[in-house]
């Protein structure tokens, strides 16, 4: 019944929204933004931090949302550390066009991990779920650094 | 609940056929729709009315002298009637049509908050408010010097009515405005009490009955209330047409809304005067046709009644809550021991969205999120919840279906 769902839920969105690796507030920060979908309640907040060379050292987020939304910010703070500003905006951009099903395909080695969320373009009210976190980072790396 | 004190369960399941959208397949599933209390599925007869007026009988109403216009305004001027019968108005001028809740309620906040209230005075609400209930007094606090007070309510999510009394001790406040139903918990209000305790303290009281006029009749004289609000699209009419309800002298002291065609007496560049109630509050051309098939809704509601409609309800919540809370890791919001047919609830491990994707992928449509009511989803400490809502048209089958749904959802999220 829930066969084509695997496609939305995989295993790796599921592991990642109960056991993330990058959840919570980074003590020493750069800056941090928040995003939130007003249709329904969900809100997430990152927390960046430089190092010496301008790149992202540390991504941190907490937030209340569905398995989509907390999978996409953990897997995106994975993507994203040791990035500098340029390519995580670049990374950001890349990534709403996979979730609203543009023309980048998932298995484009770009991706990497985030490929598994090419299904959430087979549902459009969850698009916004998975696209969330990044717009709070986009808006934590501001407009200039 | 004593089941054995109500009317036996009426067998409404006959009437599924008159609702043409219900019977048709999502993914190759039949549709179970446990959405009504977001807006309910329409009836062919209101279908049917809507399509006839534009065929056989239909111009501009109050205003031509020909026999097109005068049909037409005898049809819209004929369902003032009806829902002054339905609600027992004391007068069918004390019906002002709007587009929907939202804008009765905008209103009274425009008309009654900054033409009567005075700077200093207070409006008191609920927590458990849905956000047109809640915003257009916030706007009115700020333009006007209006106090905003919120009437807590219990953890069974029952109005305090120990605290509104409180709120009313000063008597500085002008107007309580609460909803008569909530549509998050399915709370009902005890509406003539929370009017008495109002009106011991100097206070108008204004129920937002979008949710209440849908499961049960509605007296807004035995309530006591001074306005009550609804829309027309949650009691199977179209969207677009809604009503306020408010007792002629408070209609008739209140200034107008919005200004325009068909509310005025006379118009010069000097001045211009106002229309007789409930035609000052309607300005501009209204929604002729949506006003007829509100008509045609009412008729239909009547036709079923509103007892076989509320026994039927009351069974489905009762069956409801008893196998939804059964599933495990399931919280339900709210346990009043007065409620209609609305059931919202939490998943352990599952978030609303991702509960409502799963069973929609089953067919069956509920709605996740805050439900436009915030401060209500803060007080019980959830960012959304998941609501399944019935109407006259679900049947048990529809219940099961919602239970076995869960059950399935939470293998999936185990
Ligand atoms: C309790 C309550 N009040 C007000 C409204 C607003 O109704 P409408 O959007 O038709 O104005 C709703 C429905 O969404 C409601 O459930």
């Amino acid at each position: 019944m829930f066969d084509d769902l695997r496609d939305l839920y995989q295993d790796v969105i599921l592991d990642r929204a109960r056991h993330p690796r990058h959840g919570g507030r980074l003590a020493a920060f750069d800056a941090t933004a928040e995003a939130d979908n007003p249709m329904c309640g969900d809100r997430v907040r990152v927390w960046i931090a430089r190092d010496d060379a301008g790149r992202l050292g540390g991504v941190g987020y907490e937030g209340c949302g569905c398995a989509i939304s907390l999978a996409s910010a953990d897997l995106m703070a994975e993507a994203v550390i040791g990035k500098d500003a340029a390519a995580a905006r670049e990374a950001a951009a890349r990534f709403e066009s996979l979730a609203r099903g543009g023309t980048l395909t998932s298995d484009d080695p770009a991706f990497g991990p985030l490929g598994v969320f090419a299904g959430v373009a087979e549902f459009p009210s969850r698009v916004k779920c998975a696209t969330l976190p990044w717009g709070a980072l986009v808006a934590a790396l501001g407009g200039g650094a | 609940m004593n089941v054995d004190t109500r009317p036996a369960a009426a067998d409404l399941s006959g009437l599924r056929a008159d609702f043409p959208i219900l019977s048709q397949k999502i993914r190759g599933l039949p549709l179970v729709f446990l959405d009504s209390a977001a807006s309910a599925q329409k009836p062919r007869v209101v279908i049917e009315a809507m399509r006839e007026a534009m065929e056989t009988q239909y111009a501009n109403v109050h205003r031509g002298l020909h026999w097109m216009s005068e049909r037409t305004t005898d049809a819209y001027e004929s369902v003032r009637d009806a829902v002054a019968a339905l609600i027992n108005a004391a007068s069918r001028e004390e019906i002002v049509f709007t587009r929907n809740s939202t804008e009765a309620i905008n209103l009274v906040a425009h008309s009654f908050g900054r033409g009567i209230l005075r700077p200093g005075q207070a409006v008191v609400i609920s927590e458990m408010e849905h956000h047109s209930n809640i915003v257009p007094w916030q706007m009115l606090r700020d333009a006007h010097g209006i106090e905003l007070r919120v009437c807590p309510v219990s953890d069974a999510g029952e109005l305090d009515l120990a605290a509104l009394g409180e709120l009313l001790a000063d008597r500085r406040v002008g107007l309580v405005s609460v909803t008569h139903m909530s549509n998050v918990l399915g709370t009902y209000v005890p509406a003539r009490r929370v009017a008495r305790l109002a009106h011991e303290h100097g206070a108008r009281v204004l129920f937002d009955g979008s949710q209440a006029i849908v499961h049960r009749r509605i007296d807004v004289q035995a309530i006591e209330a001074d306005f009550y609000a609804f829309t027309g699209h949650k009691l199977y009419g179209p969207t677009g047409i809604g009503v306020l309800w408010a007792r002629r002298e408070l209609l008739e002291a209140m200034p107008p809304f919005l200004g325009g065609g068909d509310m005025i007496g006379t118009v010069r560049f000097e001045r211009s005067t106002w229309a007789a109630i409930p035609h000052k509050f309607e300005a501009g051309t209204p929604a002729i046709l949506e006003a007829i098939g509100l008509g045609a809704a009412i008729r239909y509601v009547e036709t079923v009644g509103y007892a076989a409609i509320a026994a039927h309800e009351a069974a489905l919540t009762d069956h409801a809550l008893a196998i939804v809370s059964a599933v495990p890791g399931l919280r339900i919001l709210g346990a009043a021991q007065d409620r209609g047919g609305v059931v919202s609830f939490t998943m352990e491990n599952a978030h609303a969205h991702d509960v409502a994707t799963l069973l929609d992928r089953q067919g069956i449509a509920v709605r996740a999120g805050h439900h436009c009511a915030e401060p209500l989803m803060a007080r019980f400490g959830v960012e959304s919840t998941a609501r399944a809502s019935f109407a006259l048209y679900t049947t048990r089958a529809e219940v099961d279906a919602l239970a076995a749904g869960l059950h399935r959802v939470r293998e999936f999220f185990a």
